[in-house]
């Protein structure tokens, strides 16, 4: 899912100020503005690579191709952040990371790599852009918070863009696995059947059916997180234009 | 004649998030009573720091650090549940459910193969086996086990379940399957396999009752286990909760005895559990008592 934009909003990344908490060393400090510069330059590189192929081709269709490599190279890359949370230099739970960052990591790999014939949909572009929007914002949004200079701009725009890019995502991310259902069934790609040695089974168009189901629950439930943390981090915004 | 003195205590009670005041009891002799109706006894949390630990119901008013004026402060726990009744539910369901695929009952496999039985015969040893497991652990709960708490959270009860249920289920779907595969090494497999459950299940009892007797009828009290004359609890020399290691063990077993996939990960849930438990246990009785035997080891002798 689109999720990552939520629940890593604490502590080491909140502008001045708030009392500085024990965040991470000098050395984890500058590892981690390496790597989050690093993730914005490559997220900038996929947005690039799509406008260029899209003013190129004159058409949106079939775009995933043009930015494969990079999508796949920096969406895994995303799986440092787990080990981040779980040595403890980013003050985030390993288990809602680890949960965001897989459910990416599903998708680029498991959905969109795996079945070639979802690759040439149009809901395919719809959650690559709202994946790139969003992570674009979010790692300049650590960068900068990391170097106790965050604009608020970019804050503002991290707890704002949310509310049309987490749909867009979600929709773009349901559309493709929906598309791929017929795929997995004829092929029975990545299933196991009985009998077999190890006396178990496995079915894959049921699995990806039932993470469909998935996100009626969870969506609305980190949609609504958000709405929440953007009330507490830009919640005196509304003060004043209420005041007027 | 003289009089002995008497003391009497005033006491007050404020929750523990508000610090609102609940209660207010003059001329408290010993026994704090229990004051509210809706809070029943076992949900409630008195203790003397708001977010301290709270007191146990044998703890007397006179010896608390206390002056005359007592101020406790409450917490409700939620909604109780005894343990006895989370045991007893937990386990008759795994007993019932995988009996429902032992015999193959509607709805779960084709039609053709409704209520018939499976031609392999460690089919039917697995569903002993696995019964027995469960009738033990229910008649182990009602007669052999002296529980230190009477509650738990009422919650516990749905995810327990939700997790011994799904994973009976989900072992049952497979081992009594039309299309399931016996052990690959066959009758030797097998045989190594009972062997080291009924070994394991001996052990486990062993050391249920071991424990058991540690504690007198209706006390809580704790004391250090150690080997009786019973060989199976020797093994206390080497682990603190060798109940671990013998559930382990059985399991084990019984992976081995069905070589099936599910039931390998339900040792490991299993297995993974119980190690968190068993160290928990371990470093409460290296902290209360200080000449706890150092050769010892959590769950697994000189590993974990």
């Amino acid at each position: 899912m689109s999720a990552p934009a939520m629940g890593t909003s604490k502590t080491a990344h909140t502008d001045s100020s708030h009392k500085k908490k024990k965040g991470p060393g000098t050395l984890a400090t500058a590892y981690l503005v390496i790597y989050n510069v690093v993730m914005t330059a490559g997220w900038l590189v996929i947005a690039v690579g799509l406008v260029r192929a899209y003013l190129a081709r004159g058409s949106y269709h079939g775009l995933y191709y043009s930015i494969e490599k990079p999508l796949k190279y920096f969406q895994t890359g995303a799986l440092l952040e787990i080990l981040h949370c779980a040595v403890g230099i980013v003050p985030s739970s390993v288990v809602l990371t680890g949960f965001q960052v897989m459910s990416r990591v599903f998708l680029t790999w498991a959905v969109t790599h795996s079945v070639r014939e979802v690759q040439s949909e149009d809901s395919v572009l719809l959650f690559v852009v709202a994946w790139t929007v969003t992570e674009i914002i979010r790692y300049s949004f650590y960068t900068f918070s990391l170097l106790n200079h965050l604009p608020y701009l970019i804050k503002w725009a991290r707890y704002t863009f949310f509310f049309v890019l987490y749909p867009m995502g979600v929709a773009g991310e349901l559309l493709t696995i929906y598309a791929a259902l017929p795929y997995v069934q004829k092929t029975g790609l990545y299933s196991i059947t009985l009998p077999n040695n190890y006396n178990f089974s496995f079915d894959y168009h049921t699995f990806l059916i039932l993470v469909m189901i998935s996100y009626i629950p969870l969506f609305p439930q980190l949609y609504f997180h958000m709405i929440r943390q953007r009330k507490k981090v830009l919640g005196h915004v509304e003060e004043y234009s209420k005041v007027e | 004649t003289a009089r002995k003195a008497v003391v009497f205590f005033e006491v007050e009670i404020l929750d523990a998030k508000t610090k609102d005041k609940l209660c207010f009891l003059d001329k408290v002799g010993k026994i704090l009573p229990s004051f509210s109706l809706y809070w029943y006894p076992a949900r409630q949390s008195i203790r003397l720091d708001p977010k301290g630990k709270s007191l146990k119901d044998e703890d007397v008013l006179q010896h608390l650090p206390v002056g005359t004026t007592a101020t406790f402060y409450f917490r409700d726990l939620g909604a109780q549940i005894s343990w006895v009744t989370v045991f007893l539910t937990e386990y008759a369901g795994p007993l019932l459910i995988y009996l429902m695929f032992y015999f193959r009952v509607p709805f779960i496999y084709a039609p053709k193969y409704d209520f018939t039985t499976s031609k392999h015969w460690v089919v039917h040893l697995a569903c002993m086996c696995h019964s027995f497991h469960y009738v033990k652990r229910l008649l182990e709960t009602l007669f052999v086990h002296r529980f230190s708490h009477g509650t738990m959270p009422l919650r516990n009860i749905f995810k327990n379940c939700t997790y011994y249920w799904g994973f009976a289920a989900w072992m049952a779907y497979y081992i009594n399957h039309p299309l399931y595969t016996p052990p690959t090494y066959g009758e030797q497999q097998i045989r190594l396999a009972l062997t080291v459950f009924l070994f394991c299940q001996i052990g486990n009892f062993s050391i249920h009752i071991a424990l058991r007797n540690l504690r007198p009828p209706g006390s809580k009290t704790r004391k250090i286990p150690y080997p009786t004359k019973n060989p199976f609890t020797w093994i206390f020399l080497l682990v603190s909760c060798p109940n671990y290691t013998y559930e382990l063990g059985s399991w084990l077993g019984f992976t081995l005895m069905t070589q099936c996939l599910p039931v390998a990960a339900f040792t490991l849930v299993g297995f993974i559990q119980m190690t968190v438990w068993a160290k928990g246990k371990h470093r409460s009785y290296l902290k209360e008592f200080r000449d706890y035997p150092t050769l010892r080891s959590p769950i697994l002798p000189f590993i974990l």
